[in-house]
C-alpha cells in the first residue's frame, strides 16, 4: 500500500498570507473545532463568531472579516487564545484585524467602542495618566451620546470618587516625545 | 536584602517595591490604593511609588498602535530598572500591559525598537509582580485581629491576571487559588464557584453597556447562588463593573438583591484591625456595611 501523505493546506490567498505574516500565527492549522467561540464571552453579541473569523481568513474574506463587528466586540480576555487546541493565539489575530481595519480607514462596525478608545489615548496624550472625568466628557462628545453615564454622577460625586481637576506631571510631555518617535519609526518602516 | 526584625522579634526578609498604582487607583479606585497603602504598611511591605508615572495605555493603546502600547508600559519599566527594586502592581490591566511588553521586549529588534522610542536604553531586567502575589506570599506573617470567621467570599480573578499563562506566569489559568488561599488564611471562607476567571465586560462598558450587565449579572448571579456573601477583587476595572452597575441590572435583568464587591486589600484590612472607614468601605456604590455588620465584622 502507498504511504498516505498529510494534506497540507498551503496559504491560498493573499488576505490569509498577510495576516500570517504579520502575525506569525498559523492561521491554516484552525481546524474549526468551535473552542473560541464556545468560551468567548461577547460571541453572542458579534456579527460572526470567532470560528468564523478564522475560517474568513482561511478563505480570504477580506472585507467580511474587517468590517466585522466581531473584531471590536472582542475585549481581548484572552480566553480563546488559551483553550485553542491548534495552540493559535486568536486575541492577538483580533487585535491586529483592528489595526489593519484602521490601517484602511475603514469605518468601524462598533463605532462607539473606537471612539472610545480614541477619546482613551487622547487624555493620556494630554496628561500622561487618564484623566477619567475628562475620558467620559470627551466619549461623550465624540460619540453624540450626550447624557451617558450622567445619572451616575451624583452616586460617584458624594463618594468623593471622581477626580475633577486632572494630574498633570512631567510624564505627559514625555508620551508626547514616545508618540512622536512611535509615528516617526512606523512612517519609516512602511 | 538584608534582614529586619519584625515586631514579634522574628528576623523577616525586608520587602521593597517600587510602586506603580496606575490610573484608577487615584480616582474611582481610591479605596483599592488606600486599602492596598494601609496592608503593605501593616505587614512590612514598602511601596515606594514611582515618580511621574504614565498611563500603561490599557486596551486603548494594543487596539489602535502596536508600537505605542509596547512604548507606553516600557517608560514605566525602564523607571523600576533604574529604582532597582521589582514593581508592584496592583490593576490586573496595568498587570497585563506591562507582562506583555516584558515578553515581547525578549525579542532583541522588539527591545532595539522600543528603546528608540522611550529614548533609553531598555532592558529586560525588572521583575514585575501585581499586588496579590505580592501580599499573598506565606512567608509574610498575618497579625490578624479579627478573623473574617463566617464570611463566604467568591473570589473573582477575571481574566487579565491569569491569562496567557506564559506572559503572566501567575498561578493556574483556569483554576486559580491564591486568593482563595489568602482569604482562607484571613478565617473566611472561599467558596467554590466555576466563573472566577470568566471575563466582566472588561472596557466596553462606556460603548456598550449592554454587555458588561450581561457578562458582570452572570458572574454576581452564580455566587450568590453558590453562597457568597460577598466578591473579592484584585482589579479597578472588574470592581467598576461589578459594583457599579447593580442598579441597572435590576432594571435591565431582573437581578433583586446586592452582592458586595470589594478589593481583596479591603477584607486583608478588616482582619488585620483597621476600620471600615480607613479602608474607605463606605465608598462602594454597592453598600457592603449591612452585610459586614450582620458578620460582626464591622
Amino acid at each position: 500500500m502507498p504511504e498516505t501523505s498529510a494534506i497540507v493546506l498551503e496559504p491560498a490567498n493573499d488576505f490569509l498570507s498577510f495576516v500570517q505574516s504579520h502575525t506569525g500565527e498559523n492561521i491554516t492549522s484552525c481546524y474549526q473545532c468551535g473552542k473560541c467561540s464556545a468560551g468567548c464571552p461577547t460571541a453572542y453579541a458579534m456579527d460572526i463568531t470567532p470560528r468564523q473569523v478564522m475560517r474568513g481568513i482561511q478563505l480570504g474574506l477580506k472585507d467580511e472579516i474587517l468590517d466585522s463587528s466581531a473584531i471590536w466586540l472582542c475585549v481581548s480576555c484572552q480566553t480563546c487564545s488559551l483553550r485553542c487546541p491548534r495552540e493559535i493565539d486568536i486575541a492577538k489575530i483580533m487585535e491586529s484585524l483592528r489595526l489593519f481595519s484602521q490601517a484602511e480607514g475603514r469605518p468601524p462596525a462598533q463605532r462607539e467602542i473606537a471612539v472610545f478608545y480614541s477619546a482613551f489615548l487622547q487624555q493620556v496624550r494630554l496628561f500622561g495618566r487618564l484623566h477619567e472625568v475628562g475620558l467620559a466628557i470627551t466619549y461623550n462628545l465624540l460619540s453624540m451620546h450626550f447624557f451617558n453615564n450622567i445619572k451616575r454622577l451624583p452616586a460617584l460625586l458624594t463618594r468623593g470618587k471622581l477626580k475633577l481637576v486632572p494630574q498633570r506631571t512631567k510624564g505627559s510631555s514625555e508620551v508626547r516625545q514616545i508618540e512622536a518617535r512611535v509615528k516617526e519609526l512606523e512612517r519609516k518602516s512602511s | 536584602m538584608a534582614p529586619a526584625e519584625s515586631g514579634s522579634g522574628q528576623p523577616v526578609t525586608e520587602r521593597i517595591y517600587s510602586y506603580y498604582p496606575g490610573c484608577s487607583l487615584h480616582a474611582t479606585a481610591r479605596e483599592y490604593d488606600v486599602s492596598t497603602r494601609l496592608v503593605c504598611q501593616k505587614l512590612g511591605v514598602e511601596l515606594r511609588e514611582l515618580e511621574d508615572w504614565v498611563c500603561c495605555g490599557a486596551s486603548a493603546a494594543h487596539s489602535t498602535d502596536h508600537l505605542l502600547s509596547l512604548a507606553l508600559p516600557a517608560h514605566t519599566l525602564k523607571q523600576a530598572e533604574e529604582k532597582g527594586l521589582p514593581l508592584a502592581v496592583p490593576c490586573a490591566m496595568c498587570y497585563s500591559r506591562l507582562r506583555f511588553a516584558l515578553h515581547e521586549l525578549q525579542n532583541k529588534d522588539t527591545l532595539d525598537l522600543v528603546s528608540r522610542t522611550i529614548g533609553k536604553e531598555l532592558s529586560t531586567a525588572v521583575t514585575v509582580k501585581h499586588m496579590l502575589q505580592v501580599l499573598a506570599d506565606e512567608d509574610i506573617p498575618l497579625p490578624i485581629v479579627k478573623p473574617l470567621s463566617g464570611l463566604k467570599v467568591a473570589c473573582y480573578y477575571g481574566c487579565l491576571l491569569v491569562r496567557p499563562p506564559e506572559v503572566v506566569g501567575f498561578d493556574d489559568a483556569e483554576d486559580p487559588q491564591t486568593m482563595d488561599h489568602l482569604m482562607e488564611r484571613l478565617g473566611a471562607e472561599a467558596i467554590d464557584w466555576g466563573l472566577k476567571t470568566n471575563c466582566c465586560g472588561a472596557g466596553v462598558a462606556f460603548a456598550r453597556l449592554d454587555v458588561v450587565l450581561k457578562l458582570s449579572h452572570r458572574i454576581l448571579s452564580l455566587a450568590q447562588k453558590s453562597g457568597a456573601d460577598c466578591v473579592a477583587v484584585a482589579c479597578p476595572m472588574c470592581h467598576a463593573n461589578l459594583d457599579m452597575y447593580q442598579k441597572d441590572m435590576t432594571v435591565k435583568l431582573g437581578w433583586k438583591t446586592e452582592l458586595p464587591v470589594l478589593y481583596f486589600t479591603q477584607l486583608m484590612g478588616l482582619s488585620l484591625g483597621f476600620s471600615p472607614k480607613e479602608l474607605l468601605l463606605d465608598k462602594h456604590i454597592t453598600n457592603p456595611l449591612p452585610m459586614l455588620r450582620e458578620k460582626k465584622l464591622a
